[in-house]
């Protein structure tokens, strides 16, 4: 079985229906990517993977590594290694990053029954890891996200993703709003954490971000559901003919 | 004129009415105090006690939330002395030279009296007595107002702090005034205290109240000299009922900072009516009320701009659990004169339950032409996306619950001076967030 197995999956927000029996399996390790037009139900799925409340799941299944997800809380999954990293960030006022960061880690080493990281354990990781990502120590004093530019509050994203180690990755356009050079260092992030034990569902609307993040799979959503699958080549083929041939509508 | 429209007088009307005509006579001061305490007596006798149909005091109503009067508390006893021990455990880590009121009466044997050059430290009942030129040229003339509420402390004043720091001067440690509670019965207070900082001086004075099962009128006088910097923190846990007033006038150029932290307290009412009497003052003036429970916490400030270039900036936070009711009632006045007023008001209210309730009201009334003034109140709920966010990253429910409130009145806790004293309140409310059910 794969590690990630999205089975059947109908979701509803506010009676109306986003995902309309997505079936997708992504493998341990694999770098998967999920393109789609807008209002194909992409972000949907990253939310509903994440546990947001709002979305109400009529059918199907999610497991994760075997087990069903759905009726777990967002921190529980977080502890199980699920990570969303936000199209939006949120703005965290009055909470310094470094807080958050340390209250999220220790929180989920908690749940798993693992120790908490001392204070010297924690500021090492965070300094051999945010030094990549271009984060000083005065962005990692400052309110979570307060203030940070866009490019900013992506990387601060892979900053939370490299600290938490998860083992789904889900990136909700992280591409977007960025230019060519902020796009490069979140890549490379992303790069850095590709791991045999750590899956990665990339959804973006471009093939821009795949030239930095090449994936092992790429598939195409519409109106809620995989509606093709295949190599990265079908990421180039999209970018030439675009999403018409899967909306149903002539371009 | 109309004297009276009311028939009938409350229980604790009567009680008062019943209490001024017993004690008037051994009340401390003379001549100009003792009229003035007859003319505030005469005030309430013709008003009664403030309820929901008089506009400052809409939302406290005082003649319903005053069921009786307690009685007058004792002058207290050595037990009473025992019990008030260990009052003012919140800064208990923080270095400050104590003064402490037991039952509202000072009580030298648990104060820290050592002298010190430029500061005089003493009671009001015996600067009263002796008739304190301090005291005469102060005491009822910081600022007029008509409020019933100081009207009654006036009448019944028994003691309190008198405080003057000379000019120049800077006490080394922050003077923490400590009102408890001693007696194991139910008694009733009224303090009235008097702080003068000196043209330059440079102090910070903290009024701690901690009472049980006790009523409190308190109200403080304070005037802040040219240059001067004070930063005046009001400390709050009262179990009962507690109306504190803060009368305040601010002279020319100074820094005044002060700020209300209120927590377990059951009825509580903190009015400030502060006026900048000189040209080029900076202000802040802020709080963080913690509420649960039945808990019943009123801000009310009158704001009043009678001197241009001025900036005064109002920042209120309140946290409402359970059934608890908050009340924000901001009000900035700005003379005609007052030119380049820079002045900004925001009142916020978290609410954790549905059944808590905030009233927010702010006012501005501005007769000047040139002037910078805005005011902002927001009421809500921890925002979902927020907990959301902190939940994703494997923070439990509760704890990023707690994180945000903390977040929510850290932000304005933060911007108290002393660095003892912000961390004693933010270690406050996070005891009081641990206690959360």
């Amino acid at each position: 079985m794969a590690f990630l197995e999205v089975k059947n999956l109908h979701v509803e927000v506010e009676d109306k229906k986003i995902l309309n029996g997505l079936t997708l399996s992504v493998e341990k390790g694999q770098v998967a990517a999920i393109m789609g037009p807008n209002g194909s139900g992409k972000s949907t799925l990253a939310y509903v993977l994440a546990g947001k409340d709002s979305y109400k799941v009529t059918e199907g299944d999610v497991l994760l590594d075997g087990d069903s997800i759905l009726e777990m809380a967002p921190d529980e999954r977080a502890a199980k290694g699920v990570f969303l990293a936000f199209q939006y960030p949120v703005e965290v006022p009055g909470v310094a990053t470094m807080t958050f960061l340390r209250t999220a880690l220790n929180a989920q080493r908690k749940t798993r029954g693992e120790a908490e990281l001392s204070t010297p354990e924690f500021m090492k990781l965070v300094r051999d890891t945010s030094g990549h990502l271009g984060i000083n120590q005065e962005m990692l004093r400052r309110a979570v996200n307060v203030g940070f530019s866009g490019g900013e509050k992506k990387r601060n994203e892979i900053l939370q993703m490299a600290i938490l180690r998860p083992r789904l990755a889900v990136l909700d356009e992280t591409d977007s709003g960025l230019d060519i050079d902020a796009l490069k260092t979140v890549a490379e992030g992303v790069n850095r954490l590709r791991s045999p034990e750590r899956s990665m569902v990339l959804i973006t609307h471009y093939q821009r971000l795949l030239n930095f993040i090449v994936p092992d799979v790429v598939h195409v959503m519409a109106k809620g559901k995989i509606v093709k699958s295949g190599g990265k080549e079908l990421a180039l083929e999209l970018e030439a003919k675009g999403y018409a041939q899967f909306s149903g509508e002539a371009a | 004129m109309k004297a009276d429209v009311r028939a009938i007088k409350t229980p604790a009307e009567q009680a008062l009415s019943a209490a001024f005509a017993t004690v008037r006579g051994t009340l401390p001061g003379k001549g100009a105090v003792a009229a003035m305490r007859d003319g505030a007596f005469r005030r309430f006798d013709t008003l009664g006690l403030p309820h929901r149909r008089v506009e400052e005091w809409k939302y406290t109503d005082l003649r319903a939330l005053m069921r009786d009067l307690y009685p007058l508390a004792p002058a207290p006893d050595a037990a009473a002395r025992a019990r008030a021990k260990n009052a003012g455990k919140l800064l208990a880590g923080v270095e400050c030279r104590r003064v402490v009121f037991v039952d509202g009466t000072f009580t030298p044997e648990l104060s820290d009296l050592a002298p010190e050059p430029g500061v005089t430290i003493g009671s009001m009942s015996e600067a009263l007595g002796k008739g304190d030129p301090l005291v005469t040229a102060h005491v009822g003339h910081t600022f007029a107002t008509d409020d019933v509420a100081v009207a009654l402390n006036t009448a019944l004043m028994g003691d309190g702090a008198v405080i003057h720091i000379s000019a120049g001067a800077e006490p080394k440690l922050p003077i923490n005034l400590i009102f408890a509670t001693g007696s194991d019965k139910p008694t009733s207070a009224f303090v009235r205290s008097l702080v003068v900082v000196e043209k330059g001086a440079k102090a910070t004075i903290i009024e701690t109240y901690e009472s049980g099962d006790a009523q409190v009128n308190a109200a403080t006088e304070l005037v802040v000299g040219e240059e001067a910097q004070v930063d005046y923190i009001k400390i709050t846990q009262a179990r009962a009922l507690h109306v504190a007033s803060l009368l305040g006038s601010i002279g020319p150029r100074a820094h005044f900072n002060t700020f209300a932290f209120t927590a377990g307290s059951s009825v509580a009412r903190n009015q400030k009516f502060i006026r900048f009497a000189g040209e080029g003052t900076k202000a802040g003036i802020r709080g963080v009320s913690l509420l649960r429970g039945k808990d019943h916490v009123d801000t009310t400030l009158l704001i009043e701009h009678a001197a241009g270039h001025c900036e005064s900036r109002e920042q209120f936070r309140t946290v409402l659990d359970d059934e608890s009711h908050g009340v924000f009632q901001g009000k900035i006045v700005v003379k005609q004169h007052a030119q380049k007023t820079d002045a900004k008001m925001m009142t916020r209210a978290l609410l954790l339950s549905n059944e808590a309730e905030a009233d927010n009201k702010p006012e501005l009334e501005i007769f000047a032409d040139d002037v910078v003034c805005g005011h902002g109140a927001t009421a809500g709920a921890l925002d979902p996306g927020l907990k959301f966010y902190l939940m994703s990253r494997g923070i439990r429910e509760k704890e990023a619950e707690a994180l945000l409130i903390q977040a929510f009145v850290g932000e304005t806790i933060e911007e108290i001076a002393h660095e003892g004293i912000r961390e004693a309140l933010m270690i406050a409310s996070l005891k009081w967030l641990g206690t959360r059910g």
